[in-house]
């Protein structure tokens, strides 16, 4: 029976080949940085636009006296933010098109990010 | 208050479904509750800690520490169910025929207790620090915030709960000589799932490439925002719009753990 020693060395395995094709692969050292602001009742701006085809940062400001969550299902990313602070995260490349963003600790706060 | 009890409900609900599983799974030996809920108790309360320190997490490794505490959540989470499904391959048998002839099993009793505990712990962990931030900020807001909280939080709280016990409560209809048969896949499927969730995190990271994506966009038939797409989120990892390397990472875990339960199954056949 194989221990539980050598499935963690498989799932290591299987980590550092990912790992090293992901360090192999060219990586955009100039990647495009947006800006996003969270208000208490809005995105800022309501809609961004971004370059579509290429990775890019995106920097989301909360400017809540309390925590929020960037959530987008359709670029795939969530991150918590604190009161005040402000975030990078990673995204991309975005086929052009219009995606949904929101505010998963308010969800009436809704906003898009359109690549083109 | 309505709008704070949906989102208890949505961060609940994931753990709960999880935790049943885990129960499930279980079902039928001894110290398993103390087991389990230890896990479920010490996630919680890790969630706090979490939750009080998510500033310093947020800047740490240069901005990605968050990112890299998910992930690794998820994957512990993904080690401790992977044992736990190899360990039941190599038992299966036994248990199956315990099961059928007593109702119960005593070979069930060496179940990897501890590795389902650490898997339920995370569960709470990740879904929970989520919540306590969120509730801390409904209880700070001032405006009547800790009637909110309360109210919001309990219903929200509960309604998540009763969903898992509903699953838990179903998945025991099913006789005992094929529950684990049954409780084995799910708990295949939820590993998949979250070591997809863990490359997801990871990709968001920048630490992984995201192989192209998305692979499929379902977002329109079944939204991730439903009940329904919420539920299979949970249970079985289902995404509206995974990245390659999501997809990838879900066979490449899928097909592992399968192939690893049948060939030490075959084996234990033979023996």
């Amino acid at each position: 029976m194989p221990n539980f020693r050598s499935l963690v060395r498989l799932f290591a395995a299987a980590g550092a080949a990912i790992w090293l094709l992901g360090a192999s692969m060219p990586s955009a050292n100039a990647q495009e940085s947006y800006t996003l602001t969270i208000h208490d009742d809005r995105f800022e701006p309501a809609s961004l636009d971004v370059k579509a085809g290429t990775k890019f940062k995106l920097v989301v400001k909360n400017a809540r006296k309390v925590a929020a969550e960037f959530e987008s299902h359709d670029i795939n990313r969530e991150k918590v933010i604190p009161a005040g602070r402000s975030v990078t995260i990673n995204v991309g490349p975005l086929k052009a098109g219009s995606y949904a963003i929101f505010d998963d600790f308010h969800k009436s706060t809704k906003g898009h990010i359109v690549a083109k | 208050m309505l709008a704070t009890a949906v989102i208890v409900f949505r961060e609940t609900l994931e753990a709960a479904l999880v935790v049943s599983i885990i129960m499930a799974a279980s079902y039928g030996v001894v110290h398993r509750g103390l087991w389990v809920w230890s896990g479920v108790a010490a996630g919680a309360l890790g969630a706090c800690v979490v939750a009080l320190f998510a500033g310093a997490i947020t800047t740490a490794v240069e901005g990605i520490g968050q990112e890299l505490l998910n992930a690794s959540i998820l994957i512990l989470a993904v080690l401790m169910l992977g044992w736990h499904s190899v360990w039941m391959a190599h038992h299966g048998r036994e248990l199956a025929r315990e099961m059928g002839e007593v109702g119960h099993a005593v070979a069930a009793g060496h179940q990897p207790l501890y590795a389902l505990a650490i898997a339920a712990g995370m569960a709470l962990l990740r879904e929970g620090s989520e919540t306590v931030l969120f509730l801390y900020g409904i209880a700070s807001s001032g405006d009547g915030g800790l009637m909110h909280l309360l109210v919001g939080g309990l219903l929200g709280g509960a309604a998540g709960v009763i969903f898992g016990l509903l699953l838990y409560r179903g998945l025991l209809i099913i006789p005992m000589r094929h529950l684990f048969a049954v409780t084995n896949v799910m708990i295949l499927l939820l590993t998949a799932g979250l070591a997809a969730q863990a490359a997801g995190f990871l990709v968001q990271a920048d630490l992984i490439p995201s192989l192209g994506g998305p692979v499929w966009d379902t977002s329109h038939v079944l939204s991730e925002d439903s009940l329904v797409g919420k539920v299979l989120h949970s249970l079985i990892g289902y995404q509206s719009r995974p990245e390659g390397i999501q997809v990838l990472c879900y066979a490449i875990v899928l097909s592992t753990l399968t192939l690893l339960t049948f060939l030490t199954g075959s084996r234990t056949k033979t023996r």
